[in-house]
């Protein structure tokens, strides 16, 4: 089971640290984490994707919450949310490619932001399944280099993670 | 008004109450230290930054009053890293303040640059990098309060030169303001009356009692509610002195060295009550089978410990004093008593069944006996620090612990060299009790260059090493599971421990046989110095009874 967790942390120095830290310590799996600051420029923002059964995605909850630094942690996934990635794709490209390349590009809704003789950069932003899906699209015209972050994510409707701390 | 540095660290120390601290300086803490050449607060020069750590968290445990230690920077500080996991691992307030290079030279790879917060984040409570002095005042505050408070453990601040002789307000009255950490005290209502009712219907109920019940000063609720509703309790090597061990409820210490009738008690009860534990795997054993048909209900301060280790029932957040004496009112007004009758018929049967005992043979010195002289020449009211290994499993069995803060360990990390230190810090401490560390020959030799800091600073502790010779545990764990291969660990050499005790200046005696036990003891109780007896013990002794790790509680072998 994936799990997506939002996380408000104090935007201090080293807090990304202590979290990565913390995640190694207790041998959580984790899949991407993203951060960056909020509305407020004092808290940021951490969206992890964690791998495993509900007895860890508590612990992980937990644990996140014990760091002091740690404002608020809650749980995405379990109502609903938005979430999107972001994947930058170098693809080589020549005269023959170059055509299905772009229509490709195009159902996909993403955006070409580099082109030179020999290749593309696209832009895909989405729901993993579908960055997942261009990129195995891609790899026939060869990708030459990619990026990616992490899923960044907010509940649907007028519920939000806020600052104050529960629990 | 305007204080430089060092002085606004000094005048919190003073604020926060701090008496005491240990500590060896150097380059970087010049500055600080020349404040303490003239300050009311007494600075204890130890001769490792380890002991260090280890005397502040024994003055912590011994008090209840965050321990202060304080190391230069680069080696300073990482000698301070083991004393701080073992506090961290026990749940024990201690600050360490270390000295940094400057500002200016941070991540420059500077003389005894060490990147301590980095290295310690997974050890401390909490820890800071002061990089600016108008910081620093709040950080102390927050550092106290984070480590004195909720779940406590030791936190971290780290001091650049810089800082400590930059110059900034003081300010009389300033605000902790941690958005990201509050502790929950009280215990939800519902839960506590679920739980009340749990125990007015169990017909086999057994509480466990941990450390956490000692940290949050709740013996008496728990002494309360055993009473009330006639509940034997059993404690973890933490627990020690959460309730008393000579009251007919009194089952001992349950786990790998737990007596037989607290693991048999626990494996057939149908409510365990757990008070501030963690459920480590000492005393669960193979958790599948831990208290099966049992309900559990968990009561801690953490969060992050319910569910943790083992299936819970019932858990309830907040400090057991609170919960505990909630509990015991709704209880109060329906208990019928007569509910564990049968129940304490046969727990009471496997005591007298499966008492710990061990054999005596002559003029041999067993390590049992001693424990058990001890606890009579010193009425059982001496203050016990124990080291690790076969020693500390032999003073948590023999000798009965009856109030908190009297048996001082390391359960978690299980640190050899702890305890000579923690004696120290515990005696500072507590000054008018009688301080013996039970040690052994092995641990003893891990930190006992603070014979001269006890020597030098008037701290007569008194150290009784059960010297087998051996690393001893290590060595039964070889001789039950390894074919009696040991491997690594005959001691062999040893250095004549009374010698070494006259060399430092303290007093020194030896006992081989049986009949000179008790005379040392008191000896040793009589001497105003510090004192070190060694105990020629029967070297291959095992420590029974025992669970072997990873097998079902109940299936314990040896020891009757
Ligand atoms: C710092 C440290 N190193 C190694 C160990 C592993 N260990 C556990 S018990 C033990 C033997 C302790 O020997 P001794 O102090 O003589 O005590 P005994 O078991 O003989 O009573 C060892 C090596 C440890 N707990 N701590
Ligand atoms: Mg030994």
């Amino acid at each position: 089971m994936k799990h997506v967790l939002a996380a408000l942390v104090e935007n201090k120095p080293g807090v990304l640290s202590r979290i990565i830290n913390l995640f190694s310590r207790r041998g959580f799996n984790i899949e991407s984490a993203a951060v960056g600051e909020t509305e407020d420029p004092r808290i940021s923002r951490l969206t992890v994707v964690v791998a495993g059964d509900d007895k860890v995605l508590e612990q992980v909850t937990k644990q996140l919450n014990k760091l002091i630094d740690v404002i608020k942690v809650s749980d995405l996934s379990s109502d609903g949310m938005v979430g999107r990635g972001l994947a930058l794709v170098k693809v080589s490209v020549d005269r023959e490619t170059m055509g299905q390349i772009i229509e490709i590009s195009d159902i996909f809704r993403t955006k070409i932001i580099d082109v030179s003789p020999k290749s593309l950069i696209i832009e895909v932003t989405g729901t993993d399944e579908k960055i997942m899906a261009f990129i195995d699209l891609m790899r026939r015209f060869g990708i030459k280099e990619m990026a990616q972050t992490g899923l960044i994510a907010l509940a649907r409707g007028a519920k939000a993670t806020t600052i104050k701390k529960e629990g | 008004m305007k204080k430089i540095g060092t002085a606004i660290i000094l005048e919190s120390l003073m604020e926060e109450g701090v008496e005491v601290v240990f500590g060896i300086p150097g380059g970087v803490l010049i500055p600080l230290y020349d404040e303490f050449y003239d300050s009311e607060i007494r600075h204890i020069l130890m001769r490792h930054e380890q002991a260090a750590a280890h005397a502040a968290d024994g003055y912590a445990r011994a008090s209840g009053r965050v321990g202060v230690c304080i190391a230069t920077s680069g080696p300073g500080a990482t000698n301070l890293v083991t004393g701080l996991a073992t506090a961290y691992m026990d749940s024990i307030p201690v600050l360490a303040l270390t000295g940094q290079v400057p500002t200016t030279l941070i991540g420059n790879d500077a003389f005894q640059e060490a990147n301590i917060t980095g290295i310690t984040f997974s050890v401390t409570k909490h820890n800071y990098l002061v990089t600016d002095v108008k910081e620093l005042q709040n950080t102390l505050r927050e550092a106290f309060y984070i480590a004195s408070t909720g779940r406590p453990g030791p936190v971290l601040v780290d001091l650049p030169k810089d800082v400590q002789t930059a110059e900034t307000d003081y300010k009389k009255d300033i605000k902790i303001n941690l958005p990201g950490y509050k502790p929950t005290y009280g215990g939800h209502p519902k839960q506590i009356k679920r739980a009340a009712d749990l125990i007015i219907s169990a017909e086999r109920p057994v509480i466990i009692a941990g450390g956490g019940t000692i940290i949050s000063g709740a013996d008496e609720e728990l002494r309360e509610l055993a009473e009330l509703v006639m509940i034997p309790v059993t404690t973890t090597l933490m627990g020690k002195g959460a309730f008393p061990e000579d009251h007919p409820l009194s089952l001992g210490m349950l786990g790998m060295h737990g007596t037989r009738y607290a693991n048999y008690s626990v494996m057939n009860s149908d409510l365990v009550i757990a008070v501030g534990v963690r459920f480590s795997d000492r005393v669960t054993g193979k958790i599948e089978s831990f208290a099966a048909d049992a309900k559990i209900i968990h009561i801690d301060i953490d969060p992050a410990e319910i569910g943790k280790n083992v299936r819970v029932d019932l858990p309830i957040v907040g400090d057991a004093k609170n919960i505990l004496s909630s509990i015991i009112n709704t209880i109060k007004i329906q208990i019928k008593k007569e509910k564990t009758k049968d129940w304490l018929v046969k727990v009471k049967r496997w005591r007298e069944e499966y008492p710990l005992s061990f054999e005596e043979s002559g003029e041999t010195v067993k390590p049992q006996y001693i424990i058990k002289e001890l606890y009579e020449a010193t009425k059982g009211e001496a203050i016990i620090v124990t080291e690790v290994g076969q020693n500390q499993m032999w003073a948590a069995q023999y000798y009965l612990c009856n109030r908190p803060r009297r048996f001082i360990s390391s359960g978690g990390l299980g640190t050899m060299g702890y305890g000579l230190p923690a004696a120290i810090g515990a005696k500072v401490a507590k000054p008018d009790e009688m301080v013996f560390d039970i040690s052994g020959d092995g641990s003893f030799q891990m930190n006992c260059q603070e014979l001269a800091t006890a020597v030098q600073n008037d701290i007569p502790v008194k150290v009784a090493i059960l010297n087998n010779g051996y690393l001893g545990m290590v060595r039964q764990w070889q001789e039950l599971f390894y074919n009696r291969r040991y491997s690594g660990t005959k001691l062999g050499y040893l250095p004549d421990l009374v010698k070494f005790a006259e060399a430092y200046g303290a007093f020194g005696t030896r006992v081989t046989r049986k009949s000179e036990v008790r005379s040392a003891i008191e000896e040793a109780i009589e001497t105003d110095k510090p004192a070190i007896i060694d105990f020629r013990i029967e070297e291959e002794e095992n420590v029974f009874p025992m669970v072997p790790a990873g097998a079902p509680l109940d299936e314990i072998i040896g020891g009757n």
